[in-house]
């Protein structure tokens, strides 16, 4: 470490008198000789404008063609049944289904939260590594055995199986370990093997975050009751 | 013809003095485009043209942005014809659709941009993830990132109780009984959200404070750090392999 010595002076322009000041840092620079670099004014501008009016002209069209909706004056002595939050937490409000509250409302955002928020501090998700670069046959009875238990726990811990996250979980293992059964011959199985743990880890949080908010937007009415929306419509 | 009124209009001194540069034809005069304007100097002067093409980022999180934009333009002028106040509000709404010109209009546009808005910043969350952009040195900007989807879902939340019909009545009751759950200080941290026991007037002003004036100026400061981060960290990640990046 430098030694530092407090300067002392009323005169800024004096004080420090520095001519460099070099500094040793992590920031990575942009190498200009092997990639094609452009002046952001207009070229970046220019694109940005672009997709704000695609956006715009998207907006007005779906603005003209569907109103908001209004339902009647609010009436704290009538519950409407079912009475669903907006769509993005019905995800959550699926699992209220299966888990009491403290669970459902409380345990599971939470972590979902801090689970995103530690991503890129684990160093699995720094390397992600392909899946199946070594160790088959460890890594097949691994991934069985642990899909199995997580299935097992999904099936049992709740007031109902889960199989909003059951179904996803196992079609998810299954892919994963497809590599691992018949080898990386082809180029799709190729594709497949040489994903990562931290990309199957995500998937399968975006494929049960999915399944459940999609049964919970479509598949559910009064009492939350299973609903077919083609025969009965959309709850909300 | 049309050239020289183009000069007459930037080359004099009202103009050069809001722009202080000339026409930006010139790669010296674009940089200055960008130094010398505020907004322009969130994102970097010069970018490789690898990271701005439309498939490495699909524009989501640009296109969150312009949604947060419009929202704004659209919030403040219901705003103008809104009152936070029990049943007034609702009044508001239906005034919207029978009374105020192009009322519904603007109602569906701060609605759907609102629903899209958390979409998208989903979407560009799961882009930034499979591109693997969230490494050093750009993890603290995946963190404020997650910040902002769940300032974004507030801010969401918070506007769905303001018709004050019974969907956002309900919808309402329903999210905020799941802070009973919360273990020893369920009741009160509810108690703090609604301003009472039940979703009252009190819930909706404080909804409204916090959806009109609180969260939006959290968001655009946040927003703020994070594009300026993103061009700290030497601009939108392109992985190695593809020409543009080197460390330390
Ligand atoms: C209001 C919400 C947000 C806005 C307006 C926003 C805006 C932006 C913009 C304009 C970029 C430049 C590149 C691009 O468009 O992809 C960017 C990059 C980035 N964003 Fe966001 N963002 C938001 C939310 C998020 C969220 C929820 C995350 C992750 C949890 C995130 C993480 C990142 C990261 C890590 C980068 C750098 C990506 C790279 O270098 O390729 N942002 N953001």
């Amino acid at each position: 470490m430098a030694e530092f010595e407090l300067e002392r002076g009323a005169d800024a322009r004096k004080v420090p008198l520095r001519l460099l000041f070099v500094q040793a840092d992590e920031r990575p620079a942009v190498e200009e000789e092997d990639a094609q670099v452009v002046m952001s004014f207009p070229h970046l501008v220019l694109r940005e404008l672009i997709a704000f009016l695609a956006l715009l002209l998207f907006l007005v069209a779906i603005s003209l063609l569907f109103d908001a909706p209004l339902e009647e004056l609010a009436n704290p002595d009538r519950t409407p049944n079912p009475a669903k939050a907006p769509w993005y937490f019905l995800g959550l409000q699926e699992l209220l289904h299966y888990y009491p509250p403290v669970v459902a409302g409380v345990l599971l955002p939470g972590l979902i939260v801090g689970c995103l928020m530690i991503i890129p501090y684990f160093v699995v998700n720094l390397e992600r590594a392909p899946l199946w670069a070594s160790g088959r046959v460890t890594k097949v009875i691994a991934i069985l055995l642990g899909s199995v238990g997580l299935v097992a726990v999904l099936a049992c811990s709740g007031a109902h199986p889960l199989w909003p996250a059951i179904v996803p979980t196992i079609l998810i293992a299954l892919l994963m370990v497809l590599p691992g059964l018949l080898g990386t011959g082809t180029r799709t199985l190729a594709w497949i093997g040489s994903r990562s743990l931290p990309f199957w880890i995500f998937t399968w949080f975006l494929a049960v975050g999915l399944a459940l908010t999609v049964v919970g937007i479509f598949f559910r009415g009064p009492g939350w009751t299973l609903t077919l929306p083609w025969r009965d419509g959309i709850y909300y | 013809m049309f050239g020289t009124l183009l000069n007459r209009l930037i080359e004099n001194r009202v103009f050069r003095s809001i722009v202080r540069h000339g026409f930006p034809d010139s790669n010296r005069n674009r940089s200055l485009a960008s130094f010398t304007n505020f907004f322009l100097h969130l994102q970097p002067v010069k970018v490789r043209l690898k990271a701005i093409e439309f498939t490495r980022t699909f524009y989501l999180g640009g296109l969150s942005l312009a949604c947060l934009l419009i929202l704004s333009i659209t919030g403040v002028l219901l705003m103008f014809y809104y009152h936070p106040s029990v049943p007034r509000a609702y009044d508001d709404m239906k005034d919207l659709e029978f009374v105020v010109s192009q009322g519904v209009f603007l109602r569906n546009m701060h609605r759907w941009a609102a629903h899209l808005m958390v979409l998208l910043v989903s979407l560009h969350m799961i882009r930034v993830f499979y591109a693997g952009a969230y490494r050093p040195p750009r993890e603290f900007n995946w963190v404020i990132g997650v910040v902002l989807l769940l300032f974004t879902v507030l801010l969401s939340y918070t506007g769905y109780l303001l018709p004050w019909d019974q969907l956002a009545y309900w919808a309402v009751t329903v999210g905020t009984n799941m802070a009973r759950a919360v273990p020893a200080i369920g009741e009160e941290m509810r108690f703090l959200m609604l301003g009472g026991h039940t979703v009252n007037e009190n819930a909706l002003i404080r909804f409204y404070v916090l959806h009109c004036v609180a969260l939006p100026a959290a968001l655009f400061l946040g927003i703020a750090i994070h594009l300026w981060r993103v061009r700290k960290d030497g601009g939108v990640y392109v992985e190695p392999g593809e020409g543009g990046e080197v460390r330390g």
